[in-house]
């Protein structure tokens, strides 16, 4: 359970109205986006679909993966726990590229507010 | 037993330690040959390794991608002494979503491994062998892709973590794993074969199997289980309690090291060291001890 303090992942139908989805194509071999930056603590759905054949989203790292078939709409609900970079690839085998499938999660920390600040 | 061992044998024959591997073609030349081997070897063993071929693949990880597998044939048949068999953990092809041109690779991979002069060859699948057609064409050229035998004393088992394009193994052969090493002694000496490894080496790599901890635990019951896969394109070695797990390296193309680089692309060739990081290895196996002594065996000189 290395990953359970790190995210809050979730399966979700669809996310509470107003958090932010995040679309994502995956075909062979690569994703659209394939970097998602996403900041902590902030709640975000990552809504993937795929553009030809069976692959898979996995975050090892983060303990999230997931199928992404054709003709379906696959989502994650993830709250970033922890600031850092974590792989993500595709681990259904698709052919001869399979291998280079992967991105990145970027979480970053929380935006400062605006303004001066007070004294 | 009055006999010699194998690795007695090579000693006399002067190709022993690491000036093995590159020495035993000009050992057998200056031998005139296959030389003969003295009095019959007793219940040691050996056996060697092979792993991914990659036939078929073109790209700049290897320009030389047809000499990889006739060189290590006839490595093997150079050998000093005629392995008791072959085994191939996994991708002798790479993968193509024409599946003509699949079978087409396989029967190139198999008119090739028609020609190494051993007695027995023990084939097993790797994803880009079987993971587009649920091992289909696999089954059709080089047989079942789970199945278990008995040499010489020492159980060998070979999974299949690769017919399922998610790289898993599955209720069925967990199951087909428990029953078939349950009348074995727990202190029988079992081999275990795959092509993935059963743990979790770099996940984010797709260096796994997504459920091997369930074959790690069935097979943690036996006191002496040995795991030889390839996937990973090198020489690695890792210890899960007292299980051992040795990967080979590729007759392609080399990977980097687990996490060494941020991708996991190829090695980029070395024009000036072709074949480098490339090889096979040889196991000697005494299972009364038991015990395997590993060689790698490098394709081409390595300086």
């Amino acid at each position: 359970m290395r990953f359970a303090a790190l995210f809050l992942a979730l399966l979700a139908a669809a996310g509470d109205p107003g958090e932010r989805v995040v679309h994502v194509v995956a075909r062979k071999f690569s994703y659209s986006p394939d970097v998602l930056e996403l900041q902590l603590g902030i709640p975000v759905v990552i809504e993937l679909t795929s553009a030809d054949r069976d692959h898979g989203f996995s975050v090892p790292e983060l303990g999230i993966r997931i199928d992404v078939e054709p003709g379906k709409t696959a989502r994650v609900r993830v709250v970033p726990q922890k600031v850092g970079t974590f792989d993500f690839h595709c681990d259904v085998f698709c052919g001869s590229g399979h291998e280079e499938m992967a991105g990145r999660i970027v979480v970053s920390g929380p935006v400062a507010s605006g303004g001066s600040g007070g004294h | 037993m009055g006999s010699r061992t194998r690795r007695e044998f090579l000693q006399i024959a002067g190709v022993g330690g690491v000036v093995f591997a590159s020495g035993l073609l000009d050992a057998c030349s200056r031998l005139g040959g296959r030389p003969d081997p003295g009095p019959a070897m007793a219940d040691d063993f050996y056996f060697v390794q092979l792993s991914d071929t990659h036939w078929g693949y073109k790209g700049p990880a290897n320009p030389e991608a047809t000499v990889e597998l006739p060189r290590a044939i006839e490595l093997v048949n150079a050998l000093p002494q005629v392995p008791d068999f072959v085994v191939f953990t996994g991708d002798l092809t790479h993968t193509t979503d024409d599946e003509q041109e699949r079978r087409r690779r396989m029967g190139q991979v198999r008119g090739h491994l028609a020609r190494l002069r051993v007695p027995t060859l023990r084939l097993m699948a790797g994803e880009h062998d079987a993971s587009l057609d649920r091992g289909a064409a696999f089954q059709e050229f080089f047989g079942p892709l789970r199945y278990s035998f008995d040499h010489k004393g020492v159980h060998f088992v070979v999974l299949d973590n690769v017919s399922d394009p998610k790289g898993v193994l599955g209720d069925a052969q967990i199951d087909w794993l428990s029953r078939d090493l349950k009348p074995l002694p727990k202190n029988a000496p079992i081999v275990v074969f795959t092509h993935r490894p059963l743990f979790d080496l770099k996940a984010d790599w797709d260096w796994t199997t997504a459920d091997g901890t369930r074959a790690i635990d069935v097979l943690h019951a036996w006191r002496n289980v040995t795991v030889f896969y390839g996937h990973i394109h090198q020489e690695h070695h890792h210890q899960t309690d007292h299980i051992a797990h040795h990967a080979a390296r590729s007759l392609m193309f080399p990977l980097p090291a687990p996490g060494s680089q941020p991708k996991r692309a190829p090695v980029p060739w070395d024009p000036t060291h072709p074949g480098r990081g490339l090889g096979l290895r040889d196991i000697d196996t005494d299972p009364r001890q038991p015990a395997y002594q590993l060689r790698e065996i490098p394709l081409a000189k390595e300086t």
